[in-house]
């Protein structure tokens, strides 16, 4: 994101007098440009000239090489005598102690130094200290630690006049300004402050300082000047040979409407950019390279105008902007070789016939073959405009995110090109000599930003806020806009460096952030009465609570999984859960899979915990597994003006994936610890089967259950659970041992996987009819069959119940068990009746009818003795 | 020992003494027993005088009746009345003895606990419904289409990249996880067109949920997170609205005096757009040094704006009839700055501990 150095801001706008940093970001974020951060400043003095008297060059005992240095720093300078000690041997004169390792310097240097008290960016506070036998008042400074770049090894050099010591910054700091004991802070540009800026998507002109200027004056009222008003000399007419070719407009657009070209000549390529422009590159967090790309950069950064410099002995006319074929190769500016595509909009020149060899990537980076090297010394400049969609496809197949295509795919102005060219020329003529071509090319197809009619109260219906009329017009002026006031609607010209305006509604925003969101008055809008949550938001709130409430702690796992998880978890081949629906680009190669099963994530969940040491987890999680045949192209949509039709929708909802939503638990190690006043309990597959019906319990579900489940339940310790319809619910029990022993788990732990959905629907809008509360005298009846050991309690159970008809208002199995007793073979399963009529007291008679009916009904459908 | 006669008034009131002298010096139930059945029993002194009343003179008899009647009754009084002290004494000492050590631990039952982050959704659902809006939901596996299109991105939108959104193998698909709850927005707006424009009932509704974008995980980012998103459309809704409803929301969750700033912005979604800032409910602006809002005074909480007329148009609302605003913000970094939770990997790995601290409410 942009960095704008706040001096080279005020060369466009005036900042408020006595504005800090700080304040300045303030009013930017006030319009919409928010702040990243602030650099710069951080530095207080004394940081001053010194100028290097004597210098002693001693070998420490680590064996590094110092030197101790007298420096004159001025006013600053100690009186002459013995030095501070202990240094007090000889007679110095006046001067300071510093002691510096650094050695790209020389007696009679001018240098940067730091004295006691002063504070260098971090912060670090300087004081002076014993060292290497020395006593040292400060310091002397290199870039790095000014904050002038990583580029310079060693201390800052201002001047050698001895000429023995290479210049750090030729020419940054005049000579009249080198007096020993002067303030370095204002000469090095130390206390220039940087503000980094969040530009979002819409406001492509805010990546230049022309941009940030304007805004800033539109948040405080100062004055703008227009760094775009440049005197553009010379005509345009038959320049450098340029045709845009587009055979394949993108979106039926062309990929460019604009191109300067401009030819300088004469110029000296290898004259080095003035000290200022780089420092405000390096501020503005671009690299200085050579003056013709400095200045390029430079112009680029203050317009906003992407540029590009050839080199014209390299270039054959004419250029050609056409499309890459696809297949076409080019080695770009990083060196790096790209094959391109169709689509990639090229620079082409006519090496090789017309428009035959690429030599840039359009509006993304310039070629290698072109470039300007020390040796050139003519130039031709291109400035362009791009289709923002072309050069943004491009820039993200080639993953080749430049300073020019951030800039061209949010839209540049229209008008800057000839200016652009003309600016950076002159800069290039001012730095390296040269001729600029009087007569230069401009194709220019661009096309002025279209009218948008706009009702002058139509800010206030948005924004709830009055805008006189003279205050609407006088917003939309101030940013740019013609505004046309003789008609009922106001007719409105955007800027063209406003793309983004393109309807009424986009000049409301600009209407409203320039009063500022400040002051907007705060009404709470009074919604009609709701319907509350859904029955299914309900339920899914009852589960969760209900879980909790059984010692079970809800978790949230990631729904990503590896195909090796079904193999852990034992899924078989041809498994539905086996449907899985592929990420195309995962985050993790390792996991590219949606889960198609709850308990293929939560496992994860239950090993962090046992991996962190806890040895009892019982963990939930309600959410979404996702299964699919296969995954189809969705219908395309093509909504009119009364938008998506319904059968759209449906269309789509149909093509979408199956995500049902779940809930599943697993439940390792003990239910009941261990204590004082008792024994553990571990959690068991009876605790897996009441999850499931306490779940279908509070959904007001009734469900049956049937032996036996599959992977990754134990086969002889899992159930299955069914809507009476026969629709699937749930899984529920003991996890296989094999899998346990996979993951890692404790042995026997359960675990179950309930869908929710259908439960939901189950009950969704059931009214449930009450049954009287009979105050009839109870009965109980016990009953102790022996039955072969496979037969399933709860089918006894179902078989009791129907025999004992109405008078039945419960049945409960209260011991199972096995033994010599009852014989191989063979269980014995106690069940407890409750009895009951709804209006009258059951006589003996009646109990022993129902009694003989169940026995018999036992003893016919499973072979069931009487104990 | 001579037999106590009956008539012999100062011998029974001495043998009354006696009996009530024996009764006071007996200090338990045992040996009130004792004093009971020496001075009331067979053949206690008292009892056998009263059996000679029936063998005296008649004229005699009523004098003896009377001597042994208030005789015995004043010792059966004192009887009772030491029973209930020496009771009560017993049934205090018990009491104590029976004292156990209540900070023993009570409960070895595995406790459970929600999820903050769903219980952060249910706490923020329920102030919008408690207003009369609705929760929505959607699907997470959505259609491009409701996940951009509709929500007015141009096809050529950077989020639509590979590099922020998800994509289901083929890409050409058409099918994302959805990287925002507004898909539910447009999804919503649409199942509540017709009572809008037939009944003139404003469409109010919340979406909380699950989204997903291709960040790695890291203190403050997650691929996986969820979001609260609202949107309302009616006629005449304006900023104002937006801003009265994003007051209330910031009451409801940080107290009374929760205020919200709203600065420029841009989303596709919404024109005007702004994003939300919270008043720093720690430190309110006065601290410096503040961690809640690194000493800004405020919070950012989320982005909003006024629903943009194509996406109205998307959803088959005439965007001149007919205004919206939309609002949206993180359920985690909600519950971060809430709760000062200081790592995102908190909350998704899974550990029981955390879940744990919150309990069944938030």
């Amino acid at each position: 994101m942009p960095k704008i150095p706040l001096k080279w801001l005020e060369e466009s706008v005036d900042l408020v007098p006595g504005s800090t940093p700080e304040d300045v970001a303030a009013a930017l974020v006030k319009v919409g440009l928010e702040e990243e951060g602030i650099e710069g400043g951080g530095i207080t003095g004394p940081l001053v000239i010194g100028r290097v008297m004597s210098l002693i060059k001693e070998v420490a005992s680590n064996g590094k090489t110092i030197n101790y240095c007298r420096v004159d720093v001025g006013e600053h300078n100690d009186p002459a005598g013995p030095g501070h000690k202990p240094d007090n041997k000889e007679e110095y004169p006046s001067s300071k102690g510093i002691v510096c390792g650094a050695h790209n310097f020389h007696e009679g240097d001018y240098v940067v130094c730091i004295l006691p008290g002063g504070v260098l960016p971090g912060p670090f506070p300087i004081g002076g200290r014993k060292t290497y036998g020395h006593w040292s008042d400060g310091m002397i400074c290199s870039s790095k630690e000014l904050g002038l770049g990583e580029d310079h090894d060693g201390i800052i050099v201002l001047a050698s006049p001895s000429g023995e010591s290479q210049v750090t910054f030729p020419g940054l700091v005049a000579d009249e300004d080198l007096v020993p004991g002067a303030s370095a802070i204002g000469l090095l540009g130390l206390d220039e402050s940087t503000i980094e800026i969040n530009v979002t998507p819409d406001r492509g002109y805010s990546f230049s300082v022309r941009g940030v200027a304007r805004e800033y004056s539109h948040s405080t009222g100062q004055t703008f000047r227009d760094p775009a008003d440049v005197v553009v000399t010379g005509t345009v007419g038959d320049g450098f040979g340029v045709v845009v070719e587009d055979q394949a407009p993108v979106r039926g657009r062309v990929g460019c409407d604009r191109f300067v070209a401009r030819r300088l000549t004469g110029f000296a390529a290898d004259a080095a950019s003035p000290t200022w422009m780089k420092r405000r590159l390096e501020q503005a967090g671009m690299r200085p390279i050579s003056l013709a790309v400095d200045v390029t950069n430079y112009v680029m950064l203050e317009l906003g105008q992407p540029l590009h410099a050839y080199d014209l002995a390299q270039v054959s006319e004419p250029i050609v902007v056409r499309r890459a074929s696809a297949g076409e190769k080019l080695t770009t500016l990083d060196d790096a070789s790209r094959t391109l595509d169709a689509e990639d909009l090229v620079i082409a020149d006519s090496a090789g016939g017309h428009g035959a060899r690429a030599v840039g990537l359009a509006g993304v980076m310039g070629g290698a073959e072109t470039e300007v090297s020390d040796a050139t010394t003519d130039i031709l400049l291109e400035a362009a405009h791009f289709d923002a969609v072309t050069i943004a496809r491009t820039a993200r197949r080639h993953r080749l995110g430049s300073e020019a295509s951030r800039r061209f795919e949010r839209g540049v102005d229209t008008r800057l090109q000839v200016v652009a060219v003309q600016r950076a020329l002159n800069l290039m003529q001012e730095f390296g000599g040269g001729q600029i071509e009087d007569v230069y090319t401009d194709l220019d197809q661009t096309v002025a930003p279209s009218q948008i009619a706009m009702d002058v109260a139509y800010p206030s219906t948005i924004v709830g806020v009055e805008y006189p009329a003279d205050e609407v017009v006088e917003a939309l002026e101030k940013v740019g806009c013609e505004v046309d006031r003789d008609y009922e609607s106001l007719l409105v010209t955007p800027p063209t460096w406003r793309p983004d305006l393109d309807s009424a509604i986009t000049l409301v925003e600009e209407v409203a952030r320039l009063r500022g969101y400040d002051n907007l008055p705060s009404i709470l809008p009074v919604a009609p009465p709701g319907r509350g949550l859904t029955h299914g938001q309900k339920v899914r709130r009852s589960v969760a609570r209900t879980l909790a409430e059984s010692g079970l702690t809800e978790v949230l796992t990631y729904p990503f999984m590896a195909e090796s998880r079904l193999d852990d978890l034992g899924i078989p081949d041809e498994d539905p859960r086996r449907d899985w629906i592929a990420l195309a680009n995962p985050l993790s190669a390792e996991l590219p899979l949606m889960r198609t099963t709850m308990l293929a994530t939560l496992v994860d969940a239950v090993r962090v915990n046992l991996g962190r040491g806890e040895q009892d987890v019982a963990v939930y999680e309600l959410g979404r597994a996702y299964q699919a045949k296969n995954i189809g192209v969705l219908p395309t949509v093509d909504p009119t003006d009364g938008g998506i039709a319904p059968s759209e929708v449906e269309a789509l909802n149909e093509a979408l994936p199956g995500q049902p939503r779940r809930v599943a638990g697993i439940m390792a190690g003990n239910r009941v610890r261990a204590g004082w006043n008792g024994h553990a309990t571990a959690w068991g597959w009876v605790d897996a089967l009441a999850a499931v019906e306490r779940i279908a319990s509070v959904a007001g579900v009734e469900l049956t259950v049937t032996q036996g489940s599959r992977m990754p339940w134990h086969p002889g310790r899992g159930a299955t659970y069914w809507l009476t319809d026969g629709t699937f619910v749930a899984h529920a029990g003991e996890l296989h041992p094999k899998v346990c022993e996979t993951l890692g788990l404790p042995a026997r732990s359960v675990a179950f996987e309930v869908v929710l959905d259908p439960l939901i629907r189950e009950s969704d809008g059931v009214i449930a009819a009450a049954t009287p509360v009979s105050q009839q005298v109870l009965a109980k009846e016990d009953f102790a069959f022996v039955v072969a050991s496979d037969v399933a309690a709860g089918d006894l159970v179902g078989v009791v119940k129907d025999a004992g008809g109405d008078l039945v208002e419960d049945a409960t199995v209260f011991d199972v068990f096995t033994g010599e007793q009852v014989g191989e073979g063979r269980k014995s399963v106690a069940i407890n009746v409750r009895l009951r009529a709804a209006d009258h007291t059951l006589s003996a008679d009646e109990v022993l009818g129902v009694r003989e009916a169940i026995i018999a009904a036992a003893a016919e459908k499973f072979e069931a003795l009487l104990r | 020992m001579t037999e106590l006669s009956p008539l012999d008034g100062a011998a029974v009131d001495a043998a009354v003494t006696e009996a009530l002298e024996a009764i006071a010096a007996a200090t338990t139930l045992d040996e009130l027993k004792e004093a009971r059945l020496a001075h009331t029993g067979d053949k206690a002194a008292l009892t056998l005088a009263n059996r000679q009343i029936g063998g005296l003179e008649p004229a005699d008899k009523a004098t003896a009746g009377k001597n042994m009647g208030k005789a015995r009754g004043r010792v059966n009084q004192a009887i009772a009345a030491r029973q209930g002290e020496l009771e009560a004494e017993r049934d205090a000492r018990v009491l104590v003895e029976e004292t156990v050590d209540v900070t023993l631990p009570v409960s070895r039952e595995l406790k459970g606990a929600r999820h903050p982050l769903e219980t952060m959704q249910e706490l923020m659902a329920d102030t919008f419904v408690a207003m009369g809006w609705e929760v929505a939901e959607g699907p997470e596996m959505e259609a491009e289409w409701f996940n951009f299109d509709a929500l007015n991105f141009d096809p050529d939108h950077p989020a639509r990249e590979m590099q922020d959104t998800f994509f289901i193998d083929p890409p050409e698909a058409g099918i994302v996880l959805r990287t925002h709850t507004s898909p539910v927005q447009v999804r919503a707006a649409l199942e509540r067109r017709d009572a809008l424009v037939s009944e003139g009932r404003g469409i109010y509704v919340v979406c909380p949920g699950k989204t997903f974008r291709t960040d790695e995980l890291d203190a403050t980012h997650t691929p996986v997170f969820h979001q609260i998103e609202g949107l309302a459309v009616d006629k005449g809704l304006t900023m104002a609205h937006l801003k009265g409803t994003l007051d209330a929301f910031a009451r409801s969750l940080f107290g009374p005096d929760a205020v919200t700033r709203l600065r420029p912005s841009f989303f596709p979604f919404t024109e005007p757009s702004a994003e939300m800032d919270l008043r720093c409910f720690v430190c309110g602006g006065s601290d410096a040094d503040c961690r809640t809002c690194s000493g800004t005074g405020w919070i950012e909480w989320g982005g909003c704006g006024m629903t943009h007329p194509n996406v109205l148009r998307a959803a088959g609302i005439d965007p001149d009839e007919y205004t919206a605003f939309a609002f949206g913000m993180g359920v985690e970094r909600t519950l971060m700055f809430r709760h000062g939770v200081k790592d995102m990997r908190d909350m998704v790995e899974g550990d029981i501990r955390f879940s744990q601290q919150f309990g069944m409410e938030i």
